[in-house]
């Protein structure tokens, strides 16, 4: 450990109680960059946070963080960071789910949930189960959409500007003065999983297997060598020769 | 000839509802809005209020009015790009931003950061705390009626603004501190003039200021019992920072998980007794003093040496050092157009910004750009309890409690 990020030292044999204590609901464990980030099943969220926050002293939710991964079966994941202030430790804790299933609320294990899952909801769409206010938090007022979906443009569709004639704020589709533009500037080397823009046109055949390498001539070939280009002359001479008859 | 008149919406909006008769008289609820544009409402912030009367019944906070999508464009930013974003979170205290940003992105990258960089950090970390309190404490005695301390506490963050400028060039968003240590080094007169102002023009502007409020009547008639938090109360809503202090639990991240230079130098943790605004304002002027004392010890202690890690695959090399290498200037070129790659994780770094706990939670699929940066702010908690908070106060209280809380809209909304 070289960096000089917040220093979290874990309790002896935490994994083990935790893992003891959750039994079926905890589904994986894992331990990287000195945190402990753990996944339970969706369903039994409310009750393993009631779990850690009773058991092992989680008095704080720090934080719900939502995060989309399109290709995975269940796109949404979501992080609750918890903080015990007595043990000094941190915790997160990971559910799955989709646009579809609900996630249970968690706004009676800890109050500081409503306003963290409402901004999950309105960012992702994700759904809490008995959350009594799950309103929009960031976004416009009847905004439509959920923009930190990795399939919402980065533009959004709609934009709003104060027009002199209607005399208040309308909103228009928006329009790009030019296209939105987004380099790649990763190195084509290190892993570039995408076909170059131009190379589509050209379907590129299955490259020819590596040439065997040839045996060196041996040394008595030598004069058959030199009288290679004589014979490359041949087929040069004989075009013009063609040419003519046809004149 | 009858006029009419049309009633605003905003401001002044006032509506009767849930109508009960008491003899004659129709007496309800009034609902009226707080803001968005209210001078003590510290930015963009609505409030839904019902009253009876005087006497605060409900409050509905609207946040969002200046959301700006912060966290969707940093998605599509290289790492080096998204670090000026977050001057633009919490734009009283820029550099406590970037702290935790570039914290989590060393954490990913396992780097490590030069011990005057780390010093360099703290010091720049704890003036900036300075900083922030010396407005948060003007503006919350402006609203609850005094004029003088803020102008002259106004010169001290002034002082600290200049600080900032010498060091980065920019007064506000310096995007000073970058992964691997921080942008250039400082010279050797600003330190001295730091320290210098530390312990003169300091204490003895910010004692005078003080000595005006602290001990005022009216300043404690506004302010002491007012939005009494519990120690329960306030870990059951996430609180953090001067927040969590004031209701009387020592909890200060800079102590219990030190990161950068923290760890080597001594300062106090100051906890209210009531959990009340008072307490909550006395923490932060006591603050103002730790980090005085923080800033003395980091200038004292400060070695020589390298102000950001030599690792060239993430750190660019300077000018000079690209005029006489052609894999300085390779490396120059790389970095600052590809950027460098993150190897694929997920951490969640916070630390002790001058309002509470501002983390970072960052996830990296190894390209060179962060996949998820979720921004955890301070704010977002605080202002949830308002409800809570406000419940049962009289209306001028409010501005108290907000006061009290510390709030700037750049970092609650992103």
């Amino acid at each position: 450990m070289a960096h000089n990020a917040p220093a979290i030292c874990h309790p002896d044999g935490l994994t083990q109680r935790i893992s003891k204590a959750l039994g079926k609901q905890l589904l994986a464990l894992r331990e990287a960059h000195d945190e402990l980030h753990i996944i339970v099943a969706r369903t039994s969220i409310a009750d393993v946070l009631m779990q850690l926050r009773d058991d092992f002293a989680y008095q704080q939710l720090m934080e719900i963080a939502g995060a989309d991964y399109p290709e995975r079966a269940e796109r949404f994941d979501i992080a609750y960071c918890l903080l015990s202030v007595t043990a000094n430790h941190r915790l997160t804790v990971h559910v799955t789910t989709d646009a579809d299933h609900a996630v249970p609320s968690v706004c009676a294990v800890y109050p500081s949930a409503g306003w963290l899952e409402r901004e999950v909801f309105d960012l992702y769409g994700v759904i809490f189960d008995g959350h009594g206010d799950l309103r929009r938090i960031l976004t416009d007022y009847g905004f439509a959409g959920h923009p930190l979906r990795k399939d919402f443009p980065l533009t959004g569709y709609v934009e709003l500007r104060y027009s002199e004639a209607e005399k208040r704020v309308v909103y228009e589709p928006v329009s790009l003065a030019q296209d939105f533009r987004s380099f790649d500037f990763m190195s084509p080397w290190e892993g570039a999983q995408y076909v170059l823009p131009g190379d589509e046109k050209a379907p590129v055949p299955p490259a020819p297997p590596a040439p065997a390498p040839q045996a060196p001539p041996p040394a008595a070939d030598k004069p058959a060598k030199a009288a290679r280009p004589k014979s490359a002359a041949k087929p040069k001479a004989a075009k013009p020769a063609a040419k003519k008859t046809k004149g | 000839m009858a006029e009419t008149f049309d009633i605003p919406t905003g401001y002044a909006e006032l509506t009767p509802d849930s109508a009960n008769s008491a003899g004659d008289k129709t007496i309800g609820n009034f609902t009226i809005n707080f803001g968005p544009q209210h001078p003590a409402a510290h930015g963009v912030l609505r409030m839904v209020m019902e009253l009876d009367g005087e006497i605060i019944e409900r409050v509905d906070p609207h946040v969002g009015l200046l959301h700006r999508g912060t966290e969707k464009l940093i998605e599509y930013k290289t790492y080096l790009q998204a670090l000026p974003y977050f001057d633009r979170l919490d734009y009283c205290s820029p550099l406590g931003m970037e702290h935790s940003y570039v914290l989590a992105v060393e954490k990913l990258l396992d780097l490590e950061v030069p011990l005057r960089a780390q010093y360099l950090r703290v010091l720049f970390a704890e003036l900036t705390r300075i900083c922030n309190h010396m407005l948060n404490i003007g503006a919350h005695v402006m609203d609850v009626g005094a004029m003088t301390p803020n102008l002259w506490v106004f010169e001290l963050r002034e002082d600290c603004l200049n600080f900032f400028e010498r060091a980065s060039g920019a007064r506000m968003h310096s995007a000073w501190f970058r992964p691997g240590g921080v942008h250039q080094d400082v010279p050797l007169k600003l330190l001295t003039d730091i320290g210098e102002w530390c312990e003169t023009r300091l204490p003895k502007l910010f004692g005078d200021a003080m000595s005006l409020v602290v001990d005022n009547r009216i300043f404690k008639q506004r302010n002491v019992d007012i939005a009494t938090v519990s120690k329960a109360d306030a870990l059951a809503w996430g609180f953090s920072g001067p927040m969590i202090r004031g209701s009387g639990i020592a909890w200060d991240l800079r102590k219990s998980q030190p990161y950068d230079a923290y760890a080597r130098v001594d300062f106090d943790v100051p906890v209210g007794t009531r959990g009340d605004c008072y307490d909550r304002f006395m923490v932060r002027v006591e603050e103002v003093y730790q980090s005085a004392r923080i800033i003395k010890q980091c200038l004292n202690d400060m070695p020589e040496g390298p102000v950001a890690s030599l690792d060239r695959k993430v750190v660019p090399p300077k000018r000079g050092e690209m005029k006489m290498s052609m894999e300085a200037l390779i490396h120059h070129f790389k970095l600052y157009t590809e950027g460098f790659h993150v190897p694929a994780g997920e951490v969640y770094v916070a630390t002790e910004s001058p309002k509470g706990e501002f983390g970072v939670y960052l996830v990296s699929d190894g390209s060179n750009k962060p996949y998820r940066c979720k921004i955890r702010p301070t704010a977002f908690s605080h202002l949830q309890a308002m409800d809570f908070m406000a419940k049962g106060h009289m209306l001028a209280d409010v501005t108290a409690i907000l006061g009290a809380m510390d709030i700037v809209f750049g970092e609650c909304d992103r």
